[in-house]
Parts: C-alpha cells; sequence; structure tokens
C-alpha cells in the first residue's frame, strides 16, 4: 500500500481508530460503572442492602485485636464505626494489613453474615513517616 | 536566525543549552538516587516500599506538566496554524504518555508491595490508564493524515478536550471512594502528613524529572524539525515532494 493511503483507506483506517479507542474507553467505564464509582461498600451498607451470595467489595477498618491466623485463613473484623463484619480470607494477606488501618476485600456475603474474601486489598494513608517518629502523628491514619 | 539553520548544522548556543541541562538533569537524578535509597528513612508503616514513591509520584506530576503543555501549545497552534507549535504538543505529549506508562507500572509495583494486589479497579487507577487511552489517541490522529495541518489540527482539538480528564484524575480519590489514598503533597493541607527528609527527597527527584523531560522534549522537537526539513519518503523510500497545506 503506498503512503499516504488513498482517502478512502484513510477513512476506514480513522474509523477504525475511533473504533478501538470507543471500545477501549467503554470497557473501562462500564468495567468502572460496575463497582469503580463505588468502589467499596462500608458495613452499614451491606447490613442495610445485605446482597448474600453475590460478590462485592467491603471496604472499613481493621478491628484492632480481631486479626487471627488460624491454619490457611486469616479471620478478622471490618467496621465503619457502627457495624461490623466478621471476613475470613482464605490464604494469607499480602501487603501491610495493620489493625486501626483500612482495608478493602473482595468476596460475597454468606448467609450466616461471615464475609467471605478471596482478595484483600490493604488501605494505607497519605502520611509518610520515619520510624519511631511522633506516634501521634503518625497513627493517625 | 537559529531557527532558519538546517537542523544537523545546529551547534550553536541552542545544542550547548541542551547539553549543559542534560548534564544537569543528570547530576540532580544522581543526587535524588542516593537521597531516595540511602538518606531519606524508610517508611514506618510501607517500610523501603514507600521509596516508590521517588519515582511513581515525579512521574505523575511531569506527566501532569506534559500535558499542560500540550493544551498550551495545541491552544497555539488553533491560533497561529504554525506546525512548530504541533512539533512541541507531540513531544510533550509523547513524554506525558511515557510518563503515565510509567506511574501506572510503579504503582503497580508499589501496590503489590503495599496494597497487595498489582491492580485494582479503583477510580484513581482507571481515570489513569484512560487518561494514558487518550494522549495515546492525540498521538495516533496526528499521523493518520497526510496533510499534517489536518493532522495536527484533529490532535490539537484532541490535546485540549483531553486535558479535561485531568482533574478527573487528581480529584478521583476526593470525588469518589478510592483504594488510593489522598493526596499528600498537592493536598488541601498546608502542613503536608509527610517527613522533611521524605520531602526533600522528593522534590529533589520532582526536579530531576523535569529537568531530564525538558532535555528529552528540546532533543525530540529537534528532531521533528529536522525531519520536517527532509524530504518525506514513501512507503518504498521514494522521496516526495513535501506535504505543503492547501492552507
Amino acid at each position: 500500500m503506498n503512503w499516504p493511503p488513498a482517502p478512502r483507506h484513510r477513512r476506514a483506517a480513522i474509523g477504525l481508530l475511533t473504533l478501538i479507542v470507543a471500545a477501549g474507553v467503554a470497557l473501562l467505564v462500564t468495567a468502572g460503572l460496575h463497582g469503580t464509582l463505588v468502589y467499596y461498600r462500608t458495613p452499614s451498607e451491606l447490613a442495610t442492602r445485605p446482597a448474600t451470595g453475590q460478590r462485592v467489595r467491603l471496604g472499613g477498618q481493621v478491628v484492632p485485636g480481631s486479626v487471627r491466623r488460624e491454619g490457611p485463613l486469616t479471620r478478622f473484623d471490618l467496621t465503619d464505626g457502627e457495624r461490623r463484619v466478621v471476613v475470613v480470607q482464605r490464604g494469607g494477606v499480602r501487603g501491610t494489613l495493620r489493625e486501626g488501618e483500612g482495608a478493602v476485600v473482595e468476596g460475597s456475603l454468606a448467609t450466616d453474615g461471615v464475609f467471605h474474601a478471596d482478595r484483600v486489598e490493604v488501605k494505607h494513608s497519605n502520611e509518610y513517616r520515619a520510624p519511631g517518629a511522633d506516634p501521634t502523628r503518625a497513627g493517625a491514619g | 536566525m537559529a531557527g532558519d539553520r538546517p537542523a544537523h548544522l545546529d551547534r550553536g548556543p541552542a545544542a550547548a543549552g541542551r547539553r549543559n541541562l542534560g548534564w544537569f538533569a543528570a547530576g540532580v537524578g544522581g543526587a535524588g538516587l542516593v537521597s531516595g535509597l540511602f538518606v531519606a528513612p524508610p517508611d514506618a508503616v510501607q517500610g523501603d516500599a514507600a521509596r516508590l514513591m521517588y519515582l511513581h509520584v515525579p512521574a505523575a506530576w511531569t506527566a501532569y506538566l506534559a500535558y499542560a503543555v500540550v493544551l498550551v501549545a495545541s491552544a497555539a497552534y488553533l491560533g497561529r496554524r504554525d506546525l512548530r507549535f504541533d512539533r512541541y504538543a507531540q513531544a510533550a505529549a509523547e513524554i506525558g504518555v511515557g510518563m503515565t506508562a510509567l506511574t501506572i507500572a510503579i504503582g503497580g509495583i508499589w501496590g503489590r508491595a503495599v496494597w497487595g494486589v498489582w491492580w485494582a479497579w479503583d477510580p484513581r487507577v482507571v481515570s489513569t490508564a484512560l487518561l494514558l487511552v487518550v494522549y495515546a489517541a492525540h498521538l495516533a490522529v496526528r499521523r493518520m493524515d497526510a496533510d499534517p495541518h489536518r493532522g495536527a489540527r484533529r490532535a490539537a482539538v484532541l490535546g485540549i478536550a483531553g486535558f479535561a480528564m485531568l482533574p478527573v484524575v487528581h480529584f478521583s480519590v476526593v470525588w469518589w471512594r478510592s483504594l488510593h489514598q489522598p493526596a499528600t503533597v498537592l493536598g488541601p493541607s498546608t502542613d503536608p502528613p509527610i517527613d522533611p527528609v521524605m520531602l526533600a527527597t522528593l522534590t529533589l527527584c520532582l526536579g530531576a524529572f523535569i529537568a531530564t523531560a525538558s532535555w528529552l522534549f528540546l532533543h525530540r522537537v529537534q528532531s521533528l524539525r529536522a525531519a520536517g526539513q527532509e524530504p518525506r519518503r514513501d512507503a518504498a523510500g521514494r522521496h516526495r515532494v513535501p506535504a505543503r497545506s492547501a492552507r
């Protein structure tokens, strides 16, 4: 094919590229609307609208003292200050899961009220402190 | 005038200025590397993974800056119809796309270390990926027409419209629930919650990124200008009369 292409081909190429870009944007946007804009639900929202069996994301603070590792399972509670949900994660938790800090889990709520997660995303605060720095500022999260 | 000299003969003060800028960028980059790896403390929570901040954050801010240059150059092109401004927009957009890709790549590694996942369908992450797509499209439409002015016009329109994505990316962590933490330095706080040595290191790395990006920009503009002066070749390698706009 000679360059520059004939106007007909050019129009086809522009159409094709527009289509690819539009498809890419549409893919990202629909994926986004499925759960990105409300990236996670809070324990209170899960309590008022229990999506039992559905795959959802749940976000909250890890309740201090609740993290337990039982064989292949990791258990902890997530709270938004009002409600508390027991989370069971199969396998270990990567990242920097810490009590009192935020986390987002992905999975589904069982009928017994336990949230079975298979993906844990650990939130971190926007604070950066040296180890041993003034803890009143560093731990505020 | 230096601008009228053939590009391959450009050995004047402009070339010397570019070289000096290159050395400056290398020097600041070296200092940033040493400071980021050895001088700055690890983070109390994240440990050494937080050092990725010194690449991730300057890359993102340099991309913001590059897209601002695309915006201004695109507007200048539409006003003046001078292909010089189109070359500025192209060089800046190429740097912006590269920096955005770097931001996403380093962010993935940082996310794996701290969040525990490489990727999340999080508003910040998704909107940044969209930003990459928009400016990649800006670069693509420029080359899709044999008439450089028509390509430049379409690219300029996209370069201006695409800038609307920038506030979406930056404020995505405020507008929507996000896994990504809110801004530390470019936030509303006058007292950013960051260790002073870390902030100094971040500033040093930002300087290195901006100097390097400026150096790349000047070189790219120069080579685009040189390419524009050569006779164009078609796919078979035959020389062809440079396409002149009807305008």
